[in-house]
């Protein structure tokens, strides 16, 4: 038997370093694994330092002794190469293991194990732990809001709707593929519009939204029957003659009084909250930042001085100023420019707000796109007759837009957690029902459990998009 | 009295303080075919860059087919469909297929229907010989055969002029062949085309005149076997010397 | 002239100035009928409201002006005490992300993926309301080290009380340019005779020594002063003496920090990342010792990926600090654009200052980075 040489482990007694130093580390794990689960501490029959620092001691001196190189046992070689590399990398690792041995009893039991769910009041939560009955019982405000609660059918139904309508371009024929950018761009958001803007809103309006949805459902019927010359006229005309009709000649208001048809109810969009609101706001700013973004990066590389320079200053103006000025500027500034009798609801002046400022973001993120271009294919374009918007159109932007998706999703990430701010003009989404939910006098002190749940919201939302945006990214990168 | 599809007069431009071209006189007649060549930097690819108005001149009039480039917009449009470019970086369009790439402007130029611009792309991808790659995208072609697609696109607009700047210089020497080939044939059937190009060979064989430029002037211009057996101007003959 | 490039541009700024004419319009008809008058002169008048914090001598009888300063001094604090702190975890994260160590590597994912993927005022409100909330009294808060104090009320840290400050700070002044000079120095030996000294132990030295030096023989003492608990009522409590950090601003800057470093770390790791291997290994081929490898060829180059998108998340810093609306931090916008502006009712005046000067902050950052963008771009054909 070679001479043991403990400061310099090699393969000579490779059996004997293996086996002590595993058993050495495997203790240090042990310890602190009973004294974090189990609150037993076997070591402390030692003065209190030492008990202390034992297995961070041992551990070390275990990993020292298991650092063979090329020891020809492939798991040990990965892991030394891994985890053991010095001593600096065998502290460090030693200690994120040993943190999260003693993180995870009172986690686990401030989460689950003392946690209460059960019940419907605050009696019920008696447990150090959390309570999730709060959760449980605010749930429709921290979804919806005030919105009342009968209601809120709408507000699933719109969704679901929504939903349905943008998955249309899974489906889609290869026929109607080519319609699908302009059914993105400009037919789903009118839609998407008129679902939220009168069916959640609710009220006589509603009548106006189920009008328009006859109409336009008896033109497409028909439209199949008229020949291809006449279709751009047809959709124009037909469609809003059949609207008046409706609304004038068919139905009237007295058929309503007469309590033949009713209305849904009216709900204020200040009453609109909780997710539900977020989606709202959200969905909507996503809408309209892109184009203007688009044609604000389009503006600031064109050759005409007066639209640049337009550009330019609304770029930099909406990047230097912080959104919370920006909501401040739409509650309190904006009423001031417009005419006393013109009302433009909180909602629409929050949801125009962001759109311009995360416009002037996604305009940089495109204009990047655009300059990363080679000059050829712009040349190429030019070279064949194309003049300005057709060379965009069809050859710059297709191929610039995909280089910026990984960006253009950060500014989309980054919307959507911008949005609890809108609670400076008053809107609640769900951070600001939490903070209303909070002060209720009967719920105070769960604050924590509150911010938590919202937490673990968010990042499942936001972690799901990024993940999206990369695989996508990905699925671009290699089509290429 | 054949007609005069290129007249240069006494062309001038400058990049910045930088004069590029100098007084420069050109007239090309229908169905000619002119190689330019010259050192690097010598001002060729500006040159036919003017002539479809890639780049703009200060001083002189350039007339194309009897329209006097300016700076009106519709003009240089309806002049760049007249005339075809060919480039050294061949800047296919990646995100269109082989067919897509040669459909794209006689659609949406022209107001083609699509079924007589995919006839017309075939047709000319049949003559350059990739008529079979028509689904592929650019990123899955050789050398050779993009810059043999990107002459099949230019073509599917049926211009009067092809413009060529340096169409084989970033080419691997094997592919330089199928693509001089390509050039031959539509030499062959009538078109007028300005080439610049290194590649003396394909002068001889169906240029009709050689323009030599030097630091931004046409120096010496001639018929071919004059221009070969006789050159006149000592930078010239450097020139030659240097590269045959 | 050229209608077709004039027509276009006319248009457009017929537009904007139809629609700006139309807010002024309004405004101006709002305004009287309102009775407000535009104009900067409120800014002298007499602010009568007091801010819970501030650096400078304030209280209800100073200026709106002085207001301002106030809360514009507020956020410059917390933006520097966040940027500060962001750095410092920024790249520590940013490199262990780099680790080999599987360990220490999806340590730091996981931070970066959490921290980043929650929105901040959410953070600002759980570090505000949920875990400072969780501090303890101060009758019942056992200090740390002896001297901090860590309650619900504030962190509550020693001051020092300073004898003849300036003369310490003459010191240092005096140390930095000695140091300048030095390196100067330094670096012309060095092209002349090829002897290199020791700049950095010399630097150290310099700082340490002058200013242990104006204690010694420049009549300057620092005495500390602890906190020490004061009775205000039956059960409320407060420190007395030493520095009283408020809660407000602790969980601003802590969320600050936590956040930004995230997008700081991923900033760090696409610069080392970005410096390519060969580079290393060619330094290392012509005998370079591996810290002269990275301070001469890996981190210049690295810096130059690194500092543009930092200095661009400094600035979202900076802006984010508004966020201070919220917890009733009194930095610019909440001071100013709130406070002042319910008080005196001039919305677009106040806006209008609060904007630019955010305006300006950032406008100069992006001259800065202009210049320095220029100034350091590797050279192209």
């Amino acid at each position: 038997m070679n001479k043991l040489n403990f400061l310099q482990p090699d393969k000579n007694n490779f059996y004997t370093y293996l086996y002590t130093g595993v058993i050495l580390v495997a203790l240090s794990i042990f310890i602190v694994f009973l004294n974090s689960f189990f609150n037993k501490d076997i070591v402390s029959f030692l003065p209190g330092p030492i008990s202390f620092f034992l297995p961070l001691i041992l551990g070390f001196i275990g990993l020292h002794l298991i650092r063979i190189d090329y020891s020809g046992l492939r798991f040990l070689d990965s892991i030394n190469k891994n985890i053991n590399t010095n001593n600096f990398n065998a502290f460090l690792s030693l200690l994120i293991v040993f943190v999260v041995i003693k993180s995870l009893p009172p986690l686990l039991s401030w989460f689950i194990i003392d946690a209460n769910i059960a019940g419907d009041s605050k009696d019920v939560c008696t447990g150090s732990g959390a309570c999730w009955t709060y959760i449980k019982i605010w749930f429709n405000r921290f979804m919806y809001g005030m919105y009342p609660n009968p209601e809120q059918w709408r507000i699933n139904l719109s969704f679901i709707a929504l939903a349905f309508l943008g998955c249309v371009g899974f489906f889609a024929t290869e026929k109607f593929k080519k319609y699908l950018t302009l059914y993105y761009v400009v037919v789903y958001p009118i839609i998407a519009f008129f679902f939220i803007f009168f069916f959640i809103s609710g009220g006589p309006i509603f009548f106006d939204f189920s009008y328009g949805i006859i109409a336009a459902v008896i033109s497409i019927i028909l439209g199949f029957f008229i020949p291809s010359k006449f279709k751009m006229y047809y959709f124009i005309i037909v469609p809003i003659t059949l609207y008046i009709l409706l609304k004038y000649v068919f139905f009237y208001e007295e058929l309503i009084e007469l309590g033949k048809l009713e209305a849904l109810e009216w709900v204020e969009t200040g009453a609109w909250g909780g997710l539900s609101l977020t989606f709202i706001v959200s969905f909507f700013c996503l809408i309209f930042c892109f184009p203007i973004g688009l044609f604000l990066s389009l503006g600031r590389r064109s050759d005409f001085p007066i639209i640049k320079y337009i550009s330019i200053g609304m770029i930099e103006f909406w990047r230097g100023v912080p959104l919370i000025t920006v909501l401040f500027m739409s509650s309190v500034m904006f009423p001031m420019f417009l005419p006393e009798d013109m009302f433009i609801d909180k909602l629409v002046r929050v949801i125009i707000a962001i759109s311009l400022f995360e416009a002037a973001y996604v305009a940089e993120v495109i204009r990047g796109g655009l300059q990363a271009l080679p000059r050829g294919q712009y040349d190429a374009a030019k070279s064949l007759g194309m003049g300005y918007w057709k060379m965009h159109i069809l050859v710059i932007l297709p191929q610039a837009l995909k280089l910026v998706i990984p960006g253009i999703a950060n500014t989309f990430l980054a919307l959507v957690k911008d949005t609890p701010l809108i609670f400076v003009v008053g809107l609640l989404e769900i951070v600001g029902m939490l903070n209303l939910a909070k002060t209720n006098p009967e719920w105070l002190g769960f604050a924590m459990e509150g911010y938590v749940f919202a937490s673990v919201l968010f990042f499942i939302i936001c972690y799901a998009m990024s993940k999206y945006s990369y695989n996508l990214e990905q699925k671009y990168k290699t089509e290429r | 009295m054949s007609d005069k599809i290129i007249q240069i007069t006494e062309m001038n431009k400058w990049f910045g303080d930088f004069q590029v071209l100098k007084n420069i006189n050109l007239e090309v007649e229908k169905n000619k075919k002119i190689v330019v060549c010259g050192p690097s930097g010598s001002g060729k690819s500006t040159l036919i860059r003017c002539i479809n108005r890639l780049e703009e001149h200060q001083q002189g009039s350039i007339i194309v087919d009897g329209n006097e480039l300016t700076e009106d917009t519709k003009d240089i449009e309806k002049i760049r469909a007249e005339v075809g470019m060919v480039f050294q970086q061949f800047n296919l369009f990646p995100h269109l297929s082989i067919l897509d790439n040669c459909t794209l402007a006689p659609i949406w130029v022209k107001k083609m229907p699509k079924k007589e611009a995919e006839d017309l792309a075939l047709q000319h991808l049949e003559k350059v010989q990739i008529a079979d790659q028509a689904n592929k995208y650019p990123g899955q072609l050789s050398g050779g055969q993009q810059q043999r697609c990107a002459i099949a696109r230019a073509l599917c607009m049926e211009p009067k002029i092809m413009l060529f700047d340096e169409p084989t210089s970033a080419l691997d020497p094997e592919m330089i062949k199928e693509v001089l080939d390509a050039m031959v044939n539509l030499a062959k059937a009538g078109m007028t085309m300005i080439v610049v190009t290194h590649e003396m060979g394909f002068a001889k064989e169906v240029a009709d005149e050689v323009i030599f430029m030097d630091e931004g002037m046409i120096v010496e211009r001639a018929e071919t076997k004059e221009f070969f057996a006789n050159p006149k101007s000592d930078r010239t003959k450097l020139f030659l010397s240097q590269i045959l | 002239m050229n209608i077709k490039k004039i027509l276009p541009q006319l248009l457009t700024l017929l537009v904007v100035i139809l629609v700006f004419g139309f807010f002024s319009y309004n405004a101006q008809i709002n305004m009287e009928n309102r009775g407000i008058t535009f104009g900067y002169g409120f800014l002298s008048q007499e602010s009568s409201f007091d801010v819970q914090f501030s650096l400078i001598e304030y209280d209800g009888s100073h200026s709106y002006f002085r207001a301002y300063l106030v809360g514009l001094l507020n956020t410059i604090l917390v933006s520097v005490i966040g940027i500060i702190f962001a750095t410092i975890i920024g790249v520590v994260v940013g490199i262990a992300r780099l680790s080999n160590n599987y360990l220490i590597n999806r340590t730091a994912a996981v931070y970066v993926e959490f921290f980043r993927n929650i929105p901040l005022l959410l953070q600002i409100f759980f570090w505000y309301f949920a875990a400072l909330r969780a501090l303890p009294l101060p009758q019942d808060t056992e200090p740390m080290f002896g001297v901090f104090f860590l309650t619900i009320k504030g962190f509550f840290v020693p001051a020092f009380v300073w004898n003849n400050l300036d003369v310490f700070i003459y010191s240092i002044i005096a140390a930095i340019i000695s140091i300048i000079f030095i390196r100067i120095y330094a670096k012309k030996k060095q092209e002349n005779e090829g002897i290199q000294t020791p700049v950095l132990s010399i630097s150290i030295g310099l700082l340490l020594i002058l200013p242990i030096l104006s204690f010694l023989f420049g009549g300057v003492d620092a005495s500390v002063e602890i906190p020490v608990i004061k009775q205000l009522s039956q059960s409320g409590f407060t420190f007395e003496g030493g520095i009283k950090l408020p809660p407000e601003l602790i969980s601003l800057a802590l969320a600050l920090s936590l956040y930004t470093a995230t997008f700081i770390a991923e900033c760090v790791r696409a610069g080392v990342q970005g410096v390519s291997k060969g580079q290393k290994e060619a330094a290392a081929s012509i005998g370079l010792t591996p810290n002269q490898v990275l301070k001469l060829v890996v981190m210049p180059q690295a810096l130059r990926i690194i500092i543009p998108p930092t200095t661009n998340q400094y600035l979202n810093l900076t802006k984010n600090s508004s966020l201070a609306a919220a917890i009733a931090y009194p930095d610019l916008v909440l001071v100013f654009a709130g406070t002042a502006l319910m008080q005196t009712g001039r919305a677009i005046e106040i806006v209008s200052i609060t904007m630019l000067t955010y305006l300006s902050l950032s406008i100069s950052i992006s001259i800065f980075m202009n210049w320095y963008n220029k100034k350091i771009a590797i050279k192209e054909k």
